[in-house]
This record gives structure tokens, C-alpha cells and sequence, in this order.
């Protein structure tokens, strides 16, 4: 098989899309928290893309994708990646992309998820401990899961080995498991290891630019388009599918909020569409090439309405998921894992199955719990234990002094604006004096 | 001389400070500034949360005048800033010792 230059260049541009869905994250996520730490919120989402790339390299694409054969997680055959050079990439069948454009393409799920996280803990983590667990995490959390989902076997360098979820037949396209009920179950484990922030329920907690929010969401709609459609591995027919549901389900996640928020509270919000905008990407995104363009908007719509309730649940449940990793990541993921036990269907895809609209048995949907139930069970219980580990250790939160004055000012020694409540000080901010550390006096 | 000191409605500036000019005010300070009175806050809806803002965005406007001039004044502000409706603001009136011109030294009325 020869490399095809369309396949190549249009992986390629997905990888990079990809990409762009974590600082996207940064903004969606930055605008919704407070002026005072909206610079940690963004360089969480960065030392996620330093941390988590370089261990790609090193041995994560290694231990995702290499066969070991025990169907958990990889081996370390692949450290370093300089072995795929000159090679196809060959996940399920050979694919006409350089191996190593398949890996930088799967690198950007692996940041992405980890920079997910970040939304539950808003406010108040110590940026170490936060490196620190991105690298723990996606090591011993998202590199196996994703060699569970997305490994299917006779990898770049030869053997069989597939993940044991996608032996089980879990469809999952572009990572609903892998990435947002990953992301979500772990986000509600460390909160509840972390606790809540200073005044939380008590004090309002508004975002601080909502323009930001809904700039970071468009970032996230357009990045979104290389996560699902670029998840076939090729410009073709299920790319152009992937693409069209993702368009339609978004759409109808951004009405299905909206709907939701102008009946129960009155007025339809602009955090309401971003935040329904996303719910609908996060469900679509495991069934984007396996259900029609209908089923789509049903799946976006539902997702939309069905987050636009979980959100509220956490004040409710009393746990502090500042940004509602959970409300949207993980129930979104569920939502719409589970919805292709619904509207699956082999009219578009051969290699799909039939849900149960499509006459389909319940099978499909036990698989897809099964997929679901795993992938949150296992993210929420080793990131428990992490969580723990890092408390006892160094310590999980900033001192609740730094935490009111604002973590951008404690952790980074920046801020993010020179006007406003707080950080900035208007025109005083110019009174002072200007010095220069110097070394060895 | 007194001091003038109005707490008004923000969109309600341009009004009062017509208003002082037809006066034949020469110049007033103006401040953001907030607060809460009779009018209360209001309620945002933030993801199904609701946050009550109980402080109300207002302009405090500062204007300081020859006492022959006090009355004048404040009916041009009152005038100016009232919609009749809660939430129009307060005015009040304080004595001032004496005022100075920095660029000029002059004292007084004359600094005015």
C-alpha cells in the first residue's frame, strides 16, 4: 500500500484541529471562572499540552497503542516513536497515513482529555500538584483506557492485541469513553477528594467573560470537526458522515439547552448555547459515524436538554465540579454511548451495528454500558487513589488565603487584567516601581 | 461653599451633566460607583444557578458651588436624574472650608 497524499494531508490538518480544541477548552473554561484566576484555568490546559506530549513520545503512544497482547494496556516497544518512522499506520487494518501521522493525531485526544479535567477543580489547585497529576493520570489512567477503546489490533509494528472494550465490539468513534466519561469521572473523583471552594453555594461565582466562553466553544465546534471526522482516518465517506452529524448534533444541542433554560428559568443564555453547543459535540462524538444525519440531531437534542438538568445537580449532591466537567463531559459521554444502542445503524455504516430503533437487539446497548460502566468505573477509582496520594503528599489546594486573594496572583505572580475587581488596579496599577532581580549580589 | 454630592442612575449622566452646564457649572467629578438602598438587587441565572447582585451600578457625580448657587443646582440635578421610578439615587449637600486651584493658587469662590 502506497501513502496517499489525501488521506496524509487531511489526518494531518485533523491532528492540528485537534489541537486547537485545548487551548479552545482554556478560553471556554477561562471565561467561566472568576477575573482573579482565569490565568491558572488557561496554563492548566498548557502544562497539559507540555506535559502530555512529552510522555507521548516517551512511552504513552507506546503503551496506547503497542500490542502486549492482555488487551489492558500496551507495551513499551514503541518508546520513542523513531520505530514508526517509514511506516503505515495500522490500527484494524492498514490505513495509507505515515504511522507517525496517526500517532500526533492520537496525541491530541490524550491532551484534550487530561486539559478536561481541569474544569472541576477551578480556583483552587496548586499548579504542581496539578502537573503532577496530569502526568500520574494520563499514564496510569488515559494511555491504558485509550488502548481499551481505540486499539484494534495488528498495530503499527506488527501482532494482534486489541483493547479488550474494542474486541467486546463498544463503538465508540472518536472517543465518548475514552475522552469524556474518562475525563468526567475523573473530574468527579478528584473534587471530591479536593472539596469545594471558599464559598461555594454561598457567593456568587459568575463567570467572568461570557465573550470568552463562547469564543472557546467556537474554537471547540470548529476543532471538533478534526476529533470526529478526522477519526476515519481518512478523507471519505465516514468522514463526511462524522462531519455532518457532528454540524447537526451541535446544532441541536445549542436549541435543546436553550429550549430548556428560556422554560425553567426564563431567559435563554449565552453560556446556555455555548454549554448546550458542547453537550452536543460530547454526545455525537462516539456515534458521529454510525448513526444518520436524524438520529444526530435527536442524539444532540437529547444530550442538550438531558445536560442542561445535570448541571444543576452538583449543588444538589453538594460536590464542587466548578465547571461542570461532569454535568456535560461525562453525561453528555453517556448520553450518547448509550444512544447508539438507539440509533445505530449499518445503512450508514457497514462496520456499525443496528440499534434498537433499527431493529437491532438489546445486545448493542448492554455492550455499549458495558463500555460506559468500565471506563468510568476505572477512571473514577484509580483517580481517587491518586487524589488521595497527592493530598497526603503535596498537598492538593493553595492556602485558602491565596485562594480568596485569587490563584493567578498566588501561583503564577501575574494578572490577568489591569482593571477590575480584583488583580488589576485601575490606574494605580501604574504606581510603583519598576525593578529587575538580579543574580549573584 | 458647599459640596453637591448626587448618587444618580448610570444612563441618567448625560441628563444631569446638561443640565449643570445650563447652570453655568464649570465642572463636576463624576465616579462609578455601588450600592444598594430600597431599589434591591437583581437575580442572574448562570447554568441553572441563581446569584442575586445585591450592589446596583450608579455614578456619583461631585460638584462643589457657591452657596447662592446650592439650590439651583440640586433642582438641576433632581431634575435631571429622576425617571420616578425606585432606584432614581440621593443628593446631598455638604459645607465646604475652602478650595484651592493648583495650577493658580486663587482660593475660594475664585477657584471655582
Amino acid at each position: 500500500m502506497e501513502i496517499s497524499a489525501g488521506d496524509t494531508a487531511w489526518v494531518l490538518t485533523a491532528a492540528a484541529l485537534v489541537l486547537l480544541m485545548t487551548p479552545g477548552v482554556a478560553f471556554f473554561y477561562g471565561g467561566m471562572v472568576r477575573s482573579k484566576s482565569v490565568l491558572n484555568m488557561i496554563m492548566m490546559s498548557f502544562l497539559a499540552i507540555g506535559i502530555v506530549t512529552v510522555l507521548w513520545v516517551a512511552f504513552g503512544f507506546s503503551l496506547a497503542f503497542a500490542d502486549s497482547g492482555n488487551g489492558f494496556i500496551g507495551d513499551f516497544s514503541l518508546n520513542g516513536l523513531t520505530g514508526l518512522v517509514g511506516h503505515l499506520a495500522q490500527n484494524g487494518g492498514q490505513y495509507p497515513i505515515p504511522a507517525l501521522a496517526f500517532a500526533m493525531f492520537q496525541l491530541m485526544f490524550a491532551i484534550i482529555t487530561v486539559a478536561l479535567i481541569s474544569g472541576a477543580v477551578a480556583d483552587r489547585m496548586k499548579f504542581l500538584a496539578w502537573g503532577i497529576f496530569a502526568a500520574a493520570w494520563v499514564t496510569l489512567v488515559y494511555f491504558p483506557v485509550a488502548h481499551w477503546v481505540f486499539d484494534f489490533g495488528s498495530d503499527t509494528l506488527g501482532g494482534d492485541g486489541a483493547g479488550w472494550l474494542a474486541n467486546l465490539g463498544v463503538l465508540d468513534f472518536a472517543g465518548g469513553t475514552a475522552v469524556h466519561i474518562n475525563a468526567g469521572a475523573a473530574g468527579l473523583a478528584l473534587v471530591i477528594v479536593m472539596g469545594k471552594r471558599i464559598g461555594f453555594g454561598k457567593v456568587p461565582m459568575k463567570p467572568h467573560s461570557l465573550p470568552f466562553v463562547v469564543l472557546g466553544a467556537s474554537l471547540l465546534y470548529f476543532g471538533w470537526f478534526g476529533f470526529n471526522a478526522g477519526s476515519a482516518l481518512g478523507a471519505n465517506d465516514i468522514a463526511a458522515l462524522a462531519f455532518t452529524n457532528t454540524m447537526v448534533a451541535t446544532a441541536a444541542g445549542v436549541l435543546g439547552w436553550l429550549i430548556i433554560e428560556k422554560i425553567r428559568d426564563g431567559h435563554a443564555t449565552s453560556l446556555g448555547a455555548a454549554s448546550g453547543a458542547v453537550a452536543g459535540l460530547v454526545a455525537i462524538t462516539p456515534a458521529c459515524a454510525f448513526v444518520a444525519p436524524w438520529g444526530a440531531i435527536a442524539i444532540g437534542a437529547i444530550a442538550g436538554v438531558i445536560c442542561a438538568f445535570a448541571v444543576t445537580l452538583k449543588y444538589r449532591l453538594g460536590f464542587d465540579d466548578s465547571l461542570d466537567v461532569v454535568g456535560v463531559h461525562m453525561v453528555g459521554g453517556i448520553v450518547g454511548c448509550l444512544l447508539i444502542g438507539f440509533f445505530a445503524t449499518t445503512e450508514v455504516n457497514a462496520l456499525g451495528k443496528d440499534g434498537l430503533f433499527y431493529g437491532g437487539t438489546f445486545d448493542v446497548l448492554r455492550v455499549q454500558a458495558i463500555g460506559a460502566g468500565a471506563v468510568m468505573a476505572y477512571s473514577f477509582g484509580v483517580t481517587v487513589i491518586l487524589a488521595l496520594i497527592l493530598k497526603y503528599t503535596v498537598k492538593l489546594r493553595v492556602s485558602k488565603d491565596e485562594e480568596q486573594a485569587g490563584i493567578d496572583l498566588a501561583v503564577h505572580a501575574e494578572s490577568a487584567y489591569e482593571f477590575g475587581e480584583s488583580g488589576g488596579g485601575g490606574i494605580l496599577a501604574g504606581v510603583g516601581h519598576a525593578g529587575r532581580r538580579t543574580e549573584g549580589n | 461653599m458647599k459640596i453637591i454630592t448626587a448618587i444618580i442612575k448610570p444612563f441618567k449622566l448625560d441628563d444631569v451633566k446638561t443640565a449643570l452646564e445650563a447652570k453655568g457649572v464649570h465642572g463636576c467629578t463624576v465616579s462609578e460607583a455601588s450600592g444598594f438602598g430600597r431599589q434591591g438587587g437583581h437575580t442572574e441565572v448562570y447554568r441553572g444557578a441563581e446569584y442575586t447582585v445585591d450592589l446596583i451600578p450608579k455614578v456619583r457625580v461631585e460638584v462643589v458651588v457657591d452657596d447662592a448657587e446650592v439650590d439651583a443646582v440640586v433642582e438641576a440635578i433632581v431634575a435631571g436624574a429622576r425617571t420616578g421610578k425606585i432606584g432614581d439615587g440621593k443628593v446631598w449637600v455638604t459645607p465646604v472650608d475652602s478650595v484651592i486651584r493648583v495650577r493658580t493658587g486663587e482660593r475660594g469662590t475664585e477657584a471655582l
